[in-house]
């Protein structure tokens, strides 16, 4: 197996993320939002470190946000492991391949359209929501969320976007307007996946998701468009992307270019492709396995090395359970998993 | 030394070098971070695709003997097949360390619960007893019995292509590769395993 030389990894950045907010903070003073550099890395193949080489940052910069989420008891995913740990088939189907196929995706400029049942469809400018220019007072904010993969591992991310149900408003959904069906950008040149059946794991692209009018509508949904203080990096979904945090990640569909709402439940790329494997609705459930991996624990991607591994118990809903679990009161979620 | 022991000994560091090397590359790889930020998923990939291969390499030992004549080759089987034996122990021991944590209830329900799983471990069962009976002793004591054990290795190449295509959530071109390559190899074998299977 050959695997690129390091020449991606630029800078390498020591930052425990435990030090990080206080060291954000201040950095936030001077903005210097990407020069986090520090001393190089120690980390050996048995140490209790992960490590710390953070990915070249040249695509990201610094934004300004809210930080609204309550003080978290979450321990953070290092940045440096969201980074390069990524599902984006359009970029290869293997963990790094993200990181490692998608440093060139043009991302200025982006337009988000939003179609379909809603009484004033047009194109959102991404860059001047993501540069605070959006009218009506709409505010970046942070969130921390777990984010469980239905793969059996899971991460806490600190997010930066804004409620998604915000934006909608702006096009002024109808009353027919009952489910969202997302669409990432389908551009082969840009994306070897696409090109490529076998790059691409047999995915008929573009990649598409949905989501019930009510799912869309509620708080915990958001529209992101960075983390950990910056811009999204192209292998986490740049330049906007769903977060749904009470749903398995491949709900959270990447590098978004529509949105259209409409009335009838609308299909779902890992649900066309394997429809007793993957629902439309994929709340997380301990209770529901899935074909190919037991969904009552999960291996928690966080600080430390190869061999700190941990698993944890996996929450209903993914933890929020008190917050969403009214939105499938009448339903039966071993039949719609 | 004559040049035929030369060439023989050659032949064998190289085999040894070849699955010993990328095993060496990893102490340096997985904290250079050059498997990803969490390597867990990666290295056991690694370790999977890496353990198929050498067992398809020792596979091609008897074709090649039988077309270039070199006799030598016939030596090279025996590290190629404790290779791929450990490859395929360490693919297993990363799966049930870094990924199951030692979780021994849930290890026995997935190799019970997931056709893949359960068709991996039995295809590392099957190499354990492959390799056991490698000892040159047991060799010895197990006479016309220890070939008949030993033709095992074919099913278990299919096996092992098998689990990896079962292992992917989409796609089959890689895996459909590797299958072809064994088909081919246990064509070439065909006459002899016809003979092996109808005694």
């Amino acid at each position: 197996m050959l695997i690129k030389a390091k020449k991606n990894l630029l800078e390498s950045a020591l930052t425990p993320e435990s030090v990080y907010s206080e060291r954000r903070t201040i950095l936030k003073g001077l903005g210097l939002g990407s020069l986090l550099l520090a001393g190089p890395s120690q980390a050996g193949f048995f140490s209790k470190e992960a490590p710390v080489e953070v990915p070249a940052a040249a695509k990201r910069h610094a934004l300004q946000y809210e930080k609204t989420s309550p003080a978290s008891p979450l321990v953070l995913t290092p940045e440096s492991k969201i980074l390069t740990h990524n599902n984006f088939y359009e970029f290869g189907t293997g963990k790094t391949d993200p990181f490692k196929n998608s440093q060139g995706l043009e991302l200025e400029p982006w337009t988000l359209s939003v179609e379909g049942e809603v009484a004033k469809p047009g194109k959102l400018d991404v860059w001047e929501l993501i540069n605070g220019a959006q009218k009506k007072g709409a505010q970046l904010e942070e969130r921390i969320y777990r984010m469980r993969c239905v793969e059996a591992w899971s991460m806490v991310i600190p997010w930066i976007g804004i409620e998604l149900g915000q934006i909608l408003k702006q096009f002024e959904p109808t009353s027919k307007a009952k489910y969202l069906a997302f669409e990432t950008l389908y551009d082969p040149e840009q994306m070897p996946g696409q090109q490529s059946r076998r790059i691409g794991g047999g995915i008929d692209y573009p990649y598409v998701e949905g989501l019930r009018m009510d799912e869309a509508m509620h708080p915990l949904t958001i529209l992101s468009v960075g983390l950990y203080g910056k811009t999204l990096a192209p292998q986490n979904g740049a330049p906007i992307r769903l977060v749904v945090p009470w749903k398995y990640g491949f709900k959270g569909i990447k590098s978004i270019v529509k949105i259209r709402l409409v009335e009838k439940m609308p299909p779902t790329t890992w649900n066309m492709l394997a429809a007793k494997e993957y629902g439309f609705y994929a709340n997380v459930n301990p209770a529901v396995d899935h074909p190919r991996w037991s969904q009552g624990s999960e291996r928690v991607i966080t600080e430390g090395g190869l061999f700190s591994a941990k698993r944890q118990k996996t929450l209903p809903f993914n933890g929020y359970a008190d917050e969403v679990a009214g939105l499938y009161s009448n339903m039966n979620l071993k039949q719609w998993y | 030394m004559s040049l035929k022991k030369v060439f023989a000994l050659a032949l064998h560091i190289g085999v040894h070098l070849a699955a010993l090397l990328p095993l060496v590359w990893l102490f340096w790889a997985v904290p250079a971070g050059e498997l990803g930020g969490d390597p867990v998923e990666e290295l056991i990939h690694f370790l999977g695709l890496g353990a198929l291969r050498l067992l398809l390499l020792s596979l091609l030992i008897a074709p090649l003997v039988k077309y270039l004549q070199i006799a030598a080759l016939f030596k090279l089987r025996r590290p190629l097949g404790l290779w791929a034996y450990t490859w395929a122990s360490l693919h297993f021991f990363a799966w049930l360390a870094l990924d199951l944590v030692f979780e021994w209830g849930l290890i026995a329900e997935e190799i019970i619960k997931r056709s893949y799983i359960l068709l991996g471990f039995s295809l590392w069962l099957i190499l354990s007893a492959l390799a056991l009976t490698s000892l040159p002793r047991l060799m010895r004591a197990m006479k016309g019995k220890w070939q008949t054990l030993h033709w095992w290795i074919y099913p278990a190449a299919i096996m092992g292509c098998i689990h990896f295509w079962w292992s992917l959530k989409s796609g089959w071109f890689e895996p459909a590769v590797y299958l072809l390559i064994t088909l081919v190899l246990i064509a070439l074998r065909k006459k002899k395993l016809l003979g092996a299977t109808a005694r």
